[in-house]
Protein backbone atom coordinates (compact mmCIF):
# COMPACT_ATOMS: atom_id res chain seq x y z
CA UNK A 1 0.00 0.00 0.00
CA UNK A 2 2.75 2.30 1.22
CA UNK A 3 4.84 1.64 -1.96
CA UNK A 4 2.16 2.23 -4.39
CA UNK A 5 1.13 5.12 -3.11
CA UNK A 6 4.69 6.46 -2.82
CA UNK A 7 5.12 6.11 -6.49
CA UNK A 8 1.54 7.86 -7.38
CA UNK A 9 3.37 10.60 -5.80
CA UNK A 10 6.40 9.73 -7.93
CA UNK A 11 4.32 9.53 -10.74
CA UNK A 12 2.24 12.66 -10.09
CA UNK A 13 5.63 14.81 -9.58
CA UNK A 14 6.92 13.44 -12.39
CA UNK A 15 3.56 14.59 -14.54
CA UNK A 16 4.27 17.86 -13.25
CA UNK A 17 7.42 18.90 -13.82
CA UNK A 18 7.36 16.17 -17.01
CA UNK A 19 5.16 17.96 -18.67
CA UNK A 20 7.16 21.54 -18.67
CA UNK A 21 10.11 20.13 -19.74
CA UNK A 22 8.54 17.99 -22.35
CA UNK A 23 7.00 21.41 -23.72
CA UNK A 24 10.25 23.25 -23.24
CA UNK A 25 11.91 20.48 -25.12
CA UNK A 26 9.62 19.57 -28.19
CA UNK A 27 10.77 22.41 -30.59
CA UNK A 28 14.53 20.79 -30.40
CA UNK A 29 13.11 17.61 -31.13
CA UNK A 30 10.77 17.67 -33.61
CA UNK A 31 13.44 19.75 -35.39
CA UNK A 32 16.54 17.10 -34.94
CA UNK A 33 14.25 14.45 -35.47
CA UNK A 34 12.73 15.66 -39.04
CA UNK A 35 16.57 16.69 -39.91
CA UNK A 36 17.49 13.03 -39.93
CA UNK A 37 14.83 12.25 -42.03
CA UNK A 38 15.25 14.79 -45.00
CA UNK A 39 19.27 14.07 -44.68
CA UNK A 40 18.25 10.61 -45.43
CA UNK A 41 16.05 11.25 -47.98
CA UNK A 42 17.22 13.79 -50.25
CA UNK A 43 21.06 14.34 -51.23
CA UNK A 44 20.87 17.94 -51.59
CA UNK A 45 20.81 19.52 -47.80
CA UNK A 46 17.54 21.31 -47.73
CA UNK A 47 16.30 23.36 -44.97
CA UNK A 48 14.76 21.51 -42.20
CA UNK A 49 13.65 21.87 -38.55
CA UNK A 50 11.50 24.42 -36.62
CA UNK A 51 12.75 27.90 -36.92
CA UNK A 52 11.43 30.17 -33.61
CA UNK A 53 11.64 33.68 -33.83
CA UNK A 54 11.18 36.77 -31.41
CA UNK A 55 9.74 39.69 -32.59
CA UNK A 56 8.54 43.19 -31.18
CA UNK A 57 4.85 43.49 -31.17
CA UNK A 58 4.78 45.99 -34.40
CA UNK A 59 5.86 43.17 -36.40
CA UNK A 60 3.17 40.56 -36.21
CA UNK A 61 1.10 41.08 -39.35
CA UNK A 62 4.00 41.09 -41.55
CA UNK A 63 6.73 38.56 -39.70
CA UNK A 64 3.49 36.19 -39.55
CA UNK A 65 2.90 36.94 -43.54
CA UNK A 66 6.39 36.43 -44.38
CA UNK A 67 6.73 32.96 -42.14
CA UNK A 68 3.94 31.69 -44.06
CA UNK A 69 6.23 32.31 -47.05
CA UNK A 70 9.30 31.21 -45.64
CA UNK A 71 7.07 27.79 -44.92
CA UNK A 72 5.89 27.28 -48.66
CA UNK A 73 9.70 27.97 -49.86
CA UNK A 74 10.93 25.11 -46.94
CA UNK A 75 7.90 22.66 -46.82
CA UNK A 76 10.01 21.13 -44.12
CA UNK A 77 10.50 24.42 -42.17
CA UNK A 78 7.94 25.32 -39.40
CA UNK A 79 8.27 28.98 -38.31
CA UNK A 80 7.23 29.05 -34.07
CA UNK A 81 7.05 33.18 -33.66
CA UNK A 82 6.90 34.92 -30.61
CA UNK A 83 5.26 38.39 -30.53
CA UNK A 84 5.72 40.62 -27.76
CA UNK A 85 7.66 43.80 -26.44
CA UNK A 86 11.43 44.18 -27.63
CA UNK A 87 12.66 44.27 -24.24
CA UNK A 88 10.34 41.60 -22.55
CA UNK A 89 11.78 39.70 -25.49
CA UNK A 90 15.40 40.45 -25.11
CA UNK A 91 14.94 39.74 -20.97
CA UNK A 92 13.29 36.21 -22.23
CA UNK A 93 16.10 35.40 -24.62
CA UNK A 94 18.68 36.57 -22.04
CA UNK A 95 16.84 34.40 -19.20
CA UNK A 96 17.37 31.22 -21.87
CA UNK A 97 14.34 31.30 -23.64
CA UNK A 98 14.81 29.47 -27.03
CA UNK A 99 14.93 31.82 -29.45
CA UNK A 100 16.61 31.51 -33.46
CA UNK A 101 15.95 34.90 -34.58
CA UNK A 102 15.09 38.30 -32.59
CA UNK A 103 13.67 41.12 -34.28
CA UNK A 104 13.67 44.47 -32.00
CA UNK A 105 12.02 47.76 -32.55
CA UNK A 106 14.58 49.94 -31.64
CA UNK A 107 18.41 49.81 -31.58
CA UNK A 108 18.39 49.92 -28.06
CA UNK A 109 17.33 46.66 -26.76
CA UNK A 110 18.83 44.87 -29.77
CA UNK A 111 21.94 46.53 -28.25
CA UNK A 112 20.81 44.40 -24.31
CA UNK A 113 21.14 41.40 -26.76
CA UNK A 114 24.55 42.21 -27.98
CA UNK A 115 25.91 43.25 -24.58
CA UNK A 116 24.65 39.77 -23.47
CA UNK A 117 27.23 38.21 -26.19
CA UNK A 118 23.71 36.68 -27.54
CA UNK A 119 23.61 38.32 -30.99
CA UNK A 120 25.59 36.35 -33.96
CA UNK A 121 27.65 38.42 -35.82
CA UNK A 122 26.22 42.55 -36.56
CA UNK A 123 22.47 43.33 -36.17
CA UNK A 124 20.69 44.33 -39.34
CA UNK A 125 18.94 47.68 -39.65
CA UNK A 126 15.69 45.69 -41.68
CA UNK A 127 12.82 48.53 -41.11
CA UNK A 128 11.81 51.90 -39.88
CA UNK A 129 8.55 53.28 -37.93
CA UNK A 130 7.72 56.62 -37.54
CA UNK A 131 4.53 58.16 -35.30
CA UNK A 132 1.78 59.75 -36.52
CA UNK A 133 -1.31 61.20 -34.77
CA UNK A 134 -4.69 59.17 -34.90
CA UNK A 135 -8.15 59.83 -33.95
CA UNK A 136 -11.36 58.27 -33.75
CA UNK A 137 -12.96 58.61 -36.54
CA UNK A 138 -15.85 60.76 -35.79
CA UNK A 139 -13.27 63.19 -34.05
CA UNK A 140 -14.45 64.33 -31.15
CA UNK A 141 -12.33 66.98 -30.33
CA UNK A 142 -11.90 68.47 -33.79
CA UNK A 143 -8.25 67.73 -34.21
CA UNK A 144 -6.58 68.87 -37.38
CA UNK A 145 -3.00 69.38 -36.25
CA UNK A 146 -0.34 68.05 -34.03
CA UNK A 147 -0.79 71.46 -32.36
CA UNK A 148 -4.37 70.69 -31.83
CA UNK A 149 -3.38 67.22 -30.06
CA UNK A 150 -1.34 69.31 -27.60
CA UNK A 151 -4.20 71.69 -26.20
CA UNK A 152 -4.66 71.97 -22.52
CA UNK A 153 -8.79 69.81 -22.28
CA UNK A 154 -7.49 67.26 -25.61
CA UNK A 155 -7.41 64.06 -23.95
CA UNK A 156 -4.21 62.97 -25.84
CA UNK A 157 -2.92 59.47 -24.73
CA UNK A 158 0.71 58.66 -25.74
CA UNK A 159 3.07 56.01 -24.51
CA UNK A 160 5.15 56.54 -21.09
CA UNK A 161 8.35 57.94 -21.84
CA UNK A 162 10.28 54.43 -20.87
CA UNK A 163 8.28 52.78 -23.52
CA UNK A 164 10.40 53.35 -27.23
CA UNK A 165 7.27 55.01 -28.60
CA UNK A 166 6.88 57.65 -25.62
CA UNK A 167 10.17 57.69 -25.99
CA UNK A 168 9.40 59.19 -29.67
CA UNK A 169 6.67 60.97 -28.63
CA UNK A 170 8.46 63.21 -26.22
CA UNK A 171 11.12 63.82 -29.20
CA UNK A 172 8.96 64.33 -31.43
CA UNK A 173 6.82 67.50 -29.27
CA UNK A 174 10.37 68.83 -28.95
CA UNK A 175 10.75 68.81 -32.41
CA UNK A 176 7.47 70.36 -32.83
CA UNK A 177 7.98 73.02 -30.05
CA UNK A 178 4.75 71.58 -28.60
CA UNK A 179 4.53 70.08 -24.98
CA UNK A 180 2.04 67.60 -24.49
CA UNK A 181 -0.36 66.99 -21.49
CA UNK A 182 -1.64 63.69 -21.88
CA UNK A 183 -4.17 62.32 -19.82
CA UNK A 184 -2.84 58.83 -20.13
CA UNK A 185 0.35 57.10 -20.56
CA UNK A 186 0.36 53.63 -21.66
CA UNK A 187 2.38 50.78 -21.46
CA UNK A 188 2.72 49.66 -24.91
CA UNK A 189 1.27 51.69 -28.57
CA UNK A 190 -1.29 48.86 -28.77
CA UNK A 191 -3.03 50.13 -25.63
CA UNK A 192 -2.80 54.08 -27.02
CA UNK A 193 -4.50 52.47 -30.44
CA UNK A 194 -7.41 50.91 -28.34
CA UNK A 195 -8.06 53.95 -26.28
CA UNK A 196 -8.64 55.57 -29.55
CA UNK A 197 -10.48 52.69 -31.44
CA UNK A 198 -12.41 52.76 -28.63
CA UNK A 199 -13.54 56.37 -28.53
CA UNK A 200 -12.03 57.01 -24.98
CA UNK A 201 -9.58 59.24 -26.41
CA UNK A 202 -9.32 62.68 -28.59
CA UNK A 203 -6.31 61.45 -29.96
CA UNK A 204 -3.40 58.88 -29.75
CA UNK A 205 0.31 58.82 -31.07
CA UNK A 206 1.24 55.75 -32.67
CA UNK A 207 3.66 53.83 -34.82
CA UNK A 208 1.90 54.70 -38.67
CA UNK A 209 1.69 51.04 -38.95
CA UNK A 210 -0.20 50.57 -36.44
CA UNK A 211 -2.72 53.44 -37.45
CA UNK A 212 -2.58 51.32 -40.86
CA UNK A 213 -3.80 48.46 -39.85
CA UNK A 214 -6.09 49.62 -37.61
CA UNK A 215 -7.36 50.57 -40.90
CA UNK A 216 -11.22 52.64 -40.86
CA UNK A 217 -11.01 52.36 -36.86
CA UNK A 218 -9.04 55.65 -36.49
CA UNK A 219 -8.57 59.13 -38.64
CA UNK A 220 -4.64 59.79 -39.45
CA UNK A 221 -3.22 62.96 -38.94
CA UNK A 222 0.44 63.37 -40.44
CA UNK A 223 2.49 64.95 -37.30
CA UNK A 224 3.86 67.43 -40.60
CA UNK A 225 7.62 67.46 -38.74
CA UNK A 226 10.82 67.88 -41.06
CA UNK A 227 13.12 65.24 -39.02
CA UNK A 228 10.70 62.77 -37.05
CA UNK A 229 11.97 60.92 -35.00
CA UNK A 230 12.69 57.25 -36.89
CA UNK A 231 13.12 53.87 -35.15
CA UNK A 232 15.20 51.82 -36.90
CA UNK A 233 14.28 48.03 -36.59
CA UNK A 234 17.41 45.53 -36.20
CA UNK A 235 17.07 41.50 -36.93
CA UNK A 236 20.27 39.13 -35.57
CA UNK A 237 19.99 35.26 -35.10
CA UNK A 238 21.04 34.78 -31.52
CA UNK A 239 24.27 32.98 -31.17
CA UNK A 240 23.40 29.94 -29.44
CA UNK A 241 20.72 29.08 -31.56
CA UNK A 242 20.81 25.15 -33.19
CA UNK A 243 19.17 26.15 -36.54
CA UNK A 244 21.80 28.80 -37.22
CA UNK A 245 21.44 27.84 -41.56
CA UNK A 246 17.29 28.23 -40.98
CA UNK A 247 17.92 31.48 -38.85
CA UNK A 248 20.51 32.91 -41.83
CA UNK A 249 17.81 32.19 -44.29
CA UNK A 250 15.22 33.80 -42.68
CA UNK A 251 17.17 37.27 -42.09
CA UNK A 252 17.79 36.57 -45.85
CA UNK A 253 14.13 36.61 -46.43
CA UNK A 254 13.29 39.93 -44.21
CA UNK A 255 16.34 41.61 -46.24
CA UNK A 256 15.44 40.52 -49.53
CA UNK A 257 13.12 42.83 -51.83
CA UNK A 258 10.16 40.08 -51.17
CA UNK A 259 10.42 40.70 -47.24
CA UNK A 260 11.42 44.58 -47.61
CA UNK A 261 7.90 44.61 -50.17
CA UNK A 262 5.74 43.31 -47.26
CA UNK A 263 7.03 45.48 -44.99
CA UNK A 264 6.42 48.51 -47.02
CA UNK A 265 3.24 47.39 -47.80
CA UNK A 266 2.49 47.52 -44.47
CA UNK A 267 3.99 51.11 -43.99
CA UNK A 268 7.50 50.75 -42.77
CA UNK A 269 9.97 52.75 -44.22
CA UNK A 270 12.58 51.33 -45.57
CA UNK A 271 16.18 50.67 -43.19
CA UNK B 1 -7.68 0.30 10.50
CA UNK B 2 -10.22 -2.06 12.63
CA UNK B 3 -7.98 -1.18 15.17
CA UNK B 4 -7.76 2.12 15.46
CA UNK B 5 -11.79 2.57 14.87
CA UNK B 6 -11.97 0.49 18.20
CA UNK B 7 -9.61 2.54 20.09
CA UNK B 8 -11.39 5.72 19.17
CA UNK B 9 -14.81 4.58 20.32
CA UNK B 10 -13.52 3.92 23.59
CA UNK B 11 -11.77 7.45 24.64
CA UNK B 12 -12.80 9.50 21.46
CA UNK B 13 -11.29 12.51 22.76
CA UNK B 14 -7.56 11.13 23.57
CA UNK B 15 -7.23 9.77 20.78
CA UNK B 16 -8.56 12.12 17.99
CA UNK B 17 -5.87 14.19 19.12
CA UNK B 18 -3.41 11.10 18.50
CA UNK B 19 -5.05 10.54 15.39
CA UNK B 20 -3.34 11.10 11.56
CA UNK B 21 -6.40 12.13 9.97
CA UNK B 22 -4.34 12.06 6.35
CA UNK B 23 -2.18 9.42 5.33
CA UNK B 24 1.63 10.32 4.80
CA UNK B 25 1.79 10.81 1.02
CA UNK B 26 -0.26 13.94 1.37
CA UNK B 27 2.15 15.46 2.94
CA UNK B 28 4.49 15.09 0.23
CA UNK B 29 2.07 16.41 -2.73
CA UNK B 30 1.18 19.45 0.17
CA UNK B 31 4.63 20.34 0.11
CA UNK B 32 5.03 20.81 -3.45
CA UNK B 33 2.18 22.48 -3.45
CA UNK B 34 3.64 24.41 -0.90
CA UNK B 35 7.08 24.76 -2.41
CA UNK B 36 5.36 25.97 -5.62
CA UNK B 37 4.13 29.01 -4.23
CA UNK B 38 6.90 29.84 -1.83
CA UNK B 39 9.97 29.68 -4.46
CA UNK B 40 8.88 31.74 -6.84
CA UNK B 41 8.92 34.31 -3.35
CA UNK B 42 11.65 33.06 -2.74
CA UNK B 43 13.64 33.81 -6.04
CA UNK B 44 12.15 37.03 -5.97
CA UNK B 45 13.81 38.59 -2.61
CA UNK B 46 16.61 36.93 -3.33
CA UNK B 47 16.73 39.37 -6.30
CA UNK B 48 15.93 42.42 -4.34
CA UNK B 49 18.93 44.79 -4.41
CA UNK B 50 18.54 45.91 -0.91
CA UNK B 51 21.93 48.54 -0.79
CA UNK B 52 19.66 50.57 -2.81
CA UNK B 53 16.14 49.16 -1.80
CA UNK B 54 15.20 52.57 -0.04
CA UNK B 55 15.86 54.80 -2.93
CA UNK B 56 13.98 52.62 -5.51
CA UNK B 57 11.22 51.97 -3.14
CA UNK B 58 11.24 56.36 -2.48
CA UNK B 59 11.64 57.74 -5.93
CA UNK B 60 8.83 60.13 -7.32
CA UNK B 61 7.40 57.65 -9.23
CA UNK B 62 7.00 55.15 -6.06
CA UNK B 63 5.71 57.07 -3.78
CA UNK B 64 3.31 58.62 -6.24
CA UNK B 65 1.87 54.91 -6.98
CA UNK B 66 1.67 53.35 -4.04
CA UNK B 67 0.00 56.37 -2.23
CA UNK B 68 -2.41 56.33 -4.90
CA UNK B 69 -2.75 52.42 -4.27
CA UNK B 70 -3.11 52.72 -0.83
CA UNK B 71 -5.72 55.65 -1.50
CA UNK B 72 -7.94 54.01 -4.15
CA UNK B 73 -7.67 50.46 -2.69
CA UNK B 74 -9.11 51.94 1.10
CA UNK B 75 -12.41 53.54 -1.46
CA UNK B 76 -12.73 50.39 -3.52
CA UNK B 77 -12.88 48.81 -0.30
CA UNK B 78 -15.31 51.09 1.57
CA UNK B 79 -17.59 50.37 -1.92
CA UNK B 80 -17.32 46.63 -1.61
CA UNK B 81 -18.36 46.88 2.27
CA UNK B 82 -21.60 49.56 1.79
CA UNK B 83 -22.90 47.67 -1.52
CA UNK B 84 -21.27 43.87 -0.65
CA UNK B 85 -22.57 43.76 2.93
CA UNK B 86 -26.20 44.10 1.39
CA UNK B 87 -25.52 41.41 -1.16
CA UNK B 88 -24.53 38.88 1.24
CA UNK B 89 -27.34 39.54 3.88
CA UNK B 90 -29.84 38.95 0.68
CA UNK B 91 -27.90 36.48 -0.65
CA UNK B 92 -27.37 34.41 2.86
CA UNK B 93 -30.65 35.20 4.54
CA UNK B 94 -33.56 35.10 2.07
CA UNK B 95 -34.82 33.26 -0.66
CA UNK B 96 -36.29 34.67 -3.93
CA UNK B 97 -36.44 33.54 -7.31
CA UNK B 98 -32.94 33.65 -9.77
CA UNK B 99 -31.33 33.79 -6.12
CA UNK B 100 -29.05 31.49 -7.76
CA UNK B 101 -28.25 33.32 -11.12
CA UNK B 102 -27.59 36.32 -9.12
CA UNK B 103 -24.90 34.69 -6.66
CA UNK B 104 -23.53 33.33 -10.13
CA UNK B 105 -23.21 36.60 -11.56
CA UNK B 106 -22.03 38.61 -8.24
CA UNK B 107 -19.07 36.08 -8.13
CA UNK B 108 -18.43 36.00 -12.16
CA UNK B 109 -15.36 38.71 -11.74
CA UNK B 110 -13.65 36.21 -9.71
CA UNK B 111 -13.20 33.72 -12.80
CA UNK B 112 -13.51 36.82 -15.74
CA UNK B 113 -10.08 37.69 -16.09
CA UNK B 114 -9.56 41.57 -15.08
CA UNK B 115 -9.01 42.55 -18.88
CA UNK B 116 -12.36 41.26 -19.65
CA UNK B 117 -13.54 43.17 -16.35
CA UNK B 118 -11.84 46.23 -17.89
CA UNK B 119 -13.34 46.13 -21.78
CA UNK B 120 -16.84 45.31 -19.88
CA UNK B 121 -16.42 48.37 -18.22
CA UNK B 122 -14.92 50.71 -20.86
CA UNK B 123 -18.08 49.37 -23.02
CA UNK B 124 -20.50 50.30 -20.42
CA UNK B 125 -19.33 53.38 -18.19
CA UNK B 126 -16.48 54.54 -20.57
CA UNK B 127 -17.39 58.01 -23.40
CA UNK B 128 -18.74 56.22 -25.86
CA UNK B 129 -20.43 53.26 -23.52
CA UNK B 130 -24.07 52.19 -22.23
CA UNK B 131 -24.44 54.62 -19.26
CA UNK B 132 -21.16 56.49 -20.16
CA UNK B 133 -23.11 58.24 -23.11
CA UNK B 134 -25.75 59.81 -20.87
CA UNK B 135 -23.25 60.37 -18.07
CA UNK B 136 -21.12 62.53 -20.62
CA UNK B 137 -23.89 64.68 -21.36
CA UNK B 138 -24.43 65.03 -17.10
CA UNK B 139 -21.05 66.20 -17.29
CA UNK B 140 -19.31 63.61 -15.40
CA UNK B 141 -16.61 61.90 -17.25
CA UNK B 142 -15.26 58.98 -15.57
CA UNK B 143 -12.95 57.98 -18.51
CA UNK B 144 -8.48 58.68 -17.30
CA UNK B 145 -9.70 59.35 -14.07
CA UNK B 146 -8.49 58.04 -10.39
CA UNK B 147 -12.54 57.00 -10.37
CA UNK B 148 -12.03 54.66 -12.91
CA UNK B 149 -9.46 53.29 -11.02
CA UNK B 150 -11.37 52.43 -7.86
CA UNK B 151 -14.51 51.48 -10.10
CA UNK B 152 -12.23 49.06 -11.68
CA UNK B 153 -10.94 47.99 -8.38
CA UNK B 154 -14.26 47.40 -6.79
CA UNK B 155 -15.44 45.18 -9.37
CA UNK B 156 -13.05 42.81 -9.11
CA UNK B 157 -12.95 42.90 -5.12
CA UNK B 158 -16.89 42.83 -4.62
CA UNK B 159 -16.90 39.26 -4.87
CA UNK B 160 -14.58 38.19 -1.96
CA UNK B 161 -15.97 40.07 0.40
CA UNK B 162 -19.61 38.84 -0.71
CA UNK B 163 -18.40 35.37 -0.51
CA UNK B 164 -16.64 35.52 2.89
CA UNK B 165 -19.48 37.15 4.52
CA UNK B 166 -21.36 35.14 2.91
CA UNK B 167 -20.31 31.87 3.94
CA UNK B 168 -20.02 33.74 8.22
CA UNK B 169 -23.88 34.39 7.87
CA UNK B 170 -24.97 30.83 7.29
CA UNK B 171 -21.83 29.41 9.23
CA UNK B 172 -23.35 31.81 12.32
CA UNK B 173 -27.13 30.59 11.75
CA UNK B 174 -30.14 32.50 12.58
CA UNK B 175 -30.34 30.99 16.01
CA UNK B 176 -30.14 34.54 17.93
CA UNK B 177 -31.44 36.56 15.29
CA UNK B 178 -34.77 34.76 15.74
CA UNK B 179 -35.04 35.19 19.43
CA UNK B 180 -34.01 38.64 19.07
CA UNK B 181 -37.09 38.79 16.58
CA UNK B 182 -39.22 37.16 18.87
CA UNK B 183 -38.48 39.21 21.86
CA UNK B 184 -39.86 42.63 19.91
CA UNK B 185 -36.24 43.61 17.91
CA UNK B 186 -37.15 45.52 14.60
CA UNK B 187 -35.15 44.06 11.68
CA UNK B 188 -32.52 46.66 11.73
CA UNK B 189 -32.43 46.64 15.15
CA UNK B 190 -31.45 43.03 14.84
CA UNK B 191 -29.11 43.54 11.98
CA UNK B 192 -26.96 46.32 13.86
CA UNK B 193 -27.04 44.24 17.69
CA UNK B 194 -27.04 40.85 16.47
CA UNK B 195 -26.14 39.82 13.27
CA UNK B 196 -22.87 42.40 11.98
CA UNK B 197 -21.45 41.74 15.02
CA UNK B 198 -22.31 38.24 15.11
CA UNK B 199 -20.61 37.81 11.79
CA UNK B 200 -17.74 40.66 12.40
CA UNK B 201 -14.55 38.66 11.79
CA UNK B 202 -16.34 37.19 8.57
CA UNK B 203 -16.21 40.87 7.56
CA UNK B 204 -13.43 42.06 8.67
CA UNK B 205 -11.68 39.18 6.66
CA UNK B 206 -13.51 39.84 3.54
CA UNK B 207 -12.94 43.37 3.82
CA UNK B 208 -9.00 42.63 4.21
CA UNK B 209 -9.25 39.94 1.04
CA UNK B 210 -11.04 42.69 -0.63
CA UNK B 211 -8.51 45.60 -0.29
CA UNK B 212 -6.03 43.02 -0.90
CA UNK B 213 -7.41 42.05 -4.38
CA UNK B 214 -7.98 46.34 -4.98
CA UNK B 215 -4.41 46.87 -4.25
CA UNK B 216 -2.88 43.91 -6.78
CA UNK B 217 -5.48 44.87 -9.55
CA UNK B 218 -3.95 45.38 -12.66
CA UNK B 219 -5.71 44.24 -15.95
CA UNK B 220 -9.16 46.02 -15.45
CA UNK B 221 -6.90 49.04 -14.31
CA UNK B 222 -4.93 49.33 -17.16
CA UNK B 223 -8.11 48.39 -19.75
CA UNK B 224 -10.74 50.97 -18.67
CA UNK B 225 -8.64 54.22 -16.38
CA UNK B 226 -5.33 54.29 -18.19
CA UNK B 227 -2.15 55.11 -16.75
CA UNK B 228 -0.74 58.55 -15.43
CA UNK B 229 1.27 59.04 -12.89
CA UNK B 230 -0.23 60.82 -9.51
CA UNK B 231 -3.75 60.09 -11.52
CA UNK B 232 -4.53 56.12 -12.44
CA UNK B 233 -0.76 54.37 -12.26
CA UNK B 234 -1.06 51.94 -9.23
CA UNK B 235 1.97 50.03 -7.94
CA UNK B 236 1.30 46.97 -9.86
CA UNK B 237 1.08 49.42 -13.36
CA UNK B 238 4.11 51.25 -11.77
CA UNK B 239 5.59 47.80 -11.63
CA UNK B 240 4.58 46.67 -14.50
CA UNK B 241 6.27 50.41 -16.35
CA UNK B 242 9.65 49.79 -14.12
CA UNK B 243 10.10 46.29 -15.18
CA UNK B 244 11.45 47.18 -18.99
CA UNK B 245 13.80 50.01 -17.64
CA UNK B 246 14.46 49.98 -14.63
CA UNK B 247 14.15 45.42 -13.18
CA UNK B 248 15.85 46.51 -9.78
CA UNK B 249 12.94 49.27 -9.27
CA UNK B 250 10.55 46.75 -10.41
CA UNK B 251 11.55 43.95 -7.80
CA UNK B 252 12.25 46.44 -5.10
CA UNK B 253 8.64 47.53 -5.18
CA UNK B 254 7.29 44.00 -6.40
CA UNK B 255 8.89 42.93 -2.78
CA UNK B 256 7.11 46.01 -1.10
CA UNK B 257 3.83 44.89 -2.35
CA UNK B 258 4.17 41.11 -1.70
CA UNK B 259 5.14 42.18 1.78
CA UNK B 260 1.79 44.73 1.99
CA UNK B 261 -0.29 41.37 0.51
CA UNK B 262 1.38 39.03 3.42
CA UNK B 263 0.43 41.37 6.17
CA UNK B 264 -2.87 41.94 4.83
CA UNK B 265 -3.14 38.22 3.95
CA UNK B 266 -2.30 37.22 7.60
CA UNK B 267 -4.52 39.19 9.40
CA UNK B 268 -7.27 37.39 6.98
CA UNK B 269 -6.40 34.35 8.04
CA UNK B 270 -6.77 34.28 11.99
CA UNK B 271 -10.64 35.59 11.50
CA UNK B 272 -12.50 32.30 9.59
CA UNK B 273 -12.62 30.75 12.82
CA UNK B 274 -13.70 33.30 14.55
CA UNK B 275 -17.53 32.68 13.82
CA UNK B 276 -17.75 29.08 14.02
CA UNK B 277 -16.74 29.95 18.39
CA UNK B 278 -19.76 32.06 17.88
CA UNK B 279 -21.98 29.64 16.57
CA UNK B 280 -23.95 28.69 19.69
Amino acid sequence: MKLSLASLAALASCLLLGATLASCSSAGDTASASQESSAAGSAVPELSGTLTVFAAASLKSTFTELATAFETAHPQVKVSLNFDGSATLVTQITQGAPADVFASADTATMAKLSEAKLAAGTPVDFASNVLTLVVPPSNPANIASFADAAKTGTKLVICAPKVPCGAAAQSDATAAGLSLQPVSEELSVTSVLGKVTSGEADAGLVYVTDARAAQDKVTTIPLGLASPTVNEYLIAAVSNSAHADLAAAFIALVTAPEGQKVLQDAGFGAP
Amino acid sequence: MPALVLLSRRSPRRESRNFQAVPRWIFLLAAVGALFIVLPLLGMVAKVDWAHFIPLVTSEASVAALLLSLKTALASTTLCIIFGVPLALLLARTRFTGQGIVRALVLLPLVVPPVVGGLALLYTFGREGLIGSSLQLLGIDIAFSTTAVVMAQAFVALPFLVLSLEGSLRTAGQHYEAVAATLGARPSTVLRRITLPLVLPGLISGSVLAFARSLGEFGATLTFAGSLQGVTRTLPLEIYLQRESDPDAAVALSFLLIAVALVVVVLAYRSPRAPRQATP
